[in-house]
């Protein structure tokens, strides 16, 4: 499947693209990546990820069991950002697990891309594996995804692109030798071989915004947590692959 | 503390010959990076890697910087008897790890 | 030119930058580090790797004994190196095999600077020298690292 869809790609068929667009026509990035790389994201012996998953379970032992149990966090990333009532504002997975810390575990917030912090939202990312992401339906969130979805169309850098350039008009196409994917967020926090370690949806939108020379919007920040939000609902549906492998 | 993650069945049939996978977390530097600054980072490597069975050698591998990050590992064991499967990984600064798994045989 | 392949090639080459890499001679100065200058024949030994790799980073690659099947007794082979001909050394593994390894084979994950050829060279207990070499075209990651 994931051949064929970049041979039309290559080809740029109006033919293919129709056909693709009779059945789903959403694909997560796996389906884009050579058989190696996928063989490497299906084999939980093999992916490196799971060193992260793996460290996130002892802290969640460590520091979450005593409010909550593994079970109760099956699900939770199928529905992640979600609107925070002290904050006023909608928060990532990563956001949250901070704010838990701060105000139940009684310690300091994990700093971002931090080992730890990966750990955490990696082992309960990956308690989501095979459910589908859910359609953000709280109606606190409409502002952000309206800001979600102008970032996502908003051209930006000395290269002047927007996310929907490559990632809408140009998904399947090849840039530089690899295949652009469809940019939907299935297997977040990723172990992207390019970073030779797992890295975060925020990273990866960090180094596509530096990749069209845009000064990058900071970790955390309202514009970040928007995007993810708008990135979600386009996603809606799809199933989560945490912890996923991406060239 | 590195993670390591050891996948081995836990239960062989005695001369059964079954599949062993190691992941270690490990950077593997290489020496040849160089960091925002332009200050090259050292080399930092696991260079030995053994597997062994109740103390009898299975495989043993020298790693060099080409070995890609998170050194990973796939072999085979022949099951002698019950016992206690171990990877031990060693490199630059003092580094050791050990990752067990116990095999018993039905 | 050198210079602007050395920029694109950032992404999967990020390990490994720097002017100088492994030439010829010094490919052949390490197979004969391993051989101890023994006659070196070509087959027995198999390696498996994808002969286009879309990120250099991590590659995998499976050494093991043609014709084995991947099982059987590994009696036959004492030892298997990995070596490449344009990385910044040669030298990749040794590994080598005890009285318990189940069958001729181990898998492992490489780095690949850039296109180049791979050798692997078996060691039989019979003290003969085999090798497996594979070609093998390293394509490159679309966006170079900003942060």
């Amino acid at each position: 499947m994931s051949g064929w869809l970049v041979r039309c790609g290559l080809v740029g068929g109006a033919l293919c693209a129709a056909l693709a667009a009779a059945a789903e026509p959403r694909q997560s990035g796996v389906e884009f990546m050579s058989p190696a790389t996928q063989a490497l994201q299906r084999d939980d012996a093999a992916n490196p990820a799971f060193l992260w998953v793996k460290g996130g379970a002892q802290r969640f032992e460590a520091a979450c069991a005593r409010c909550h149990s593994v079970a109760d966090m099956r699900g939770v990333a199928t529905r992640y950002p979600a609107w925070d009532g002290a904050l006023g504002k909608p928060v990532t997975l990563s956001a949250r697990i901070n704010l838990c810390q701060e105000r139940h575990v009684d310690a300091a917030p994990l700093a971002a891309e931090s080992e730890a912090l990966l750990e955490l939202e990696s082992f309960v990312a990956h308690q989501s594996r095979g459910l589908p992401i859910a359609a953000p339906s709280d109606p606190k969130l409409a502002r952000a995804l309206q800001l979600g979805a102008k970032l996502y169309v908003q051209r930006m850098g000395q290269l002047d692109f927007s996310c929907a350039q490559c990632h809408d008009a140009h998904a399947g196409r090849r840039l530089a030798g690899s295949t652009i994917p469809q940019a939907h967020p299935t297997g977040y926090p990723i172990y992207r071989l390019e970073w030779q370690s797992v890295g975060s949806l925020q990273r990866r939108l960090r180094q596509c915004q530096s990749g069209v020379r845009a000064e990058p919007y900071s970790y955390a920040s309202d514009e970040l947590t928007a995007l993810e939000l708008y990135l979600n609902q386009r996603a809606a549906g799809m199933i989560i692959e945490t912890p996923a492998v991406r060239p | 503390m590195a993670r390591a993650i050891l996948t081995v069945p836990a239960k062989a049939r005695v001369g059964e010959v079954v599949e062993v996978r190691a992941l270690i977390q490990h950077p593997m530097e290489t020496g040849y990076r160089s960091d925002a600054a332009g200050q090259r980072l050292p080399s930092d490597l696991v260079r030995r890697v053994e597997c062994r069975f109740d103390g009898e050698l299975v495989l043993a591998g020298e790693l060099h910087a080409a070995i890609a990050a998170n050194p990973y590992l796939a072999f085979a064991l022949r099951v002698p008897h019950n016992g206690t499967l171990s990877v031990t990984w060693q490199g630059d600064r003092g580094f050791t790890h050990t990752e067990s798994a116990r095999i018993d045989v039905t | 030119m050198m210079r602007r392949r050395q920029l694109v090639l950032a992404p999967a080459a990020a390990l490994l930058c720097r002017p100088a890499h492994a030439t010829p001679a010094t490919l052949q100065a390490a197979i004969e580090a391993f051989t101890g200058g023994a006659p070196l024949r070509e087959g027995r030994i198999r390696l498996d790797v994808s002969t286009l790799v879309e990120n250099g980073n991590t590659v995998p690659v499976s050494l093991s004994l043609d014709g084995a099947g991947g099982s059987g007794t590994s009696d036959a082979v004492r030892r298997m190196a990995l070596f490449t001909e344009r990385n910044p050394r040669p030298d990749v593994a040794v590994f080598e095999f005890g009285p318990l390894a189940g069958a001729p084979r181990v898998a492992t994950r490489m780095r690949l600077a850039t296109s180049q050829t791979l050798v692997a060279v078996a060691q039989m207990v019979d003290g003969s020298f085999w090798q497996h070499r594979v070609q093998v075209i390293v394509t490159l990651a679309a966006c170079v690292e900003g942060g």
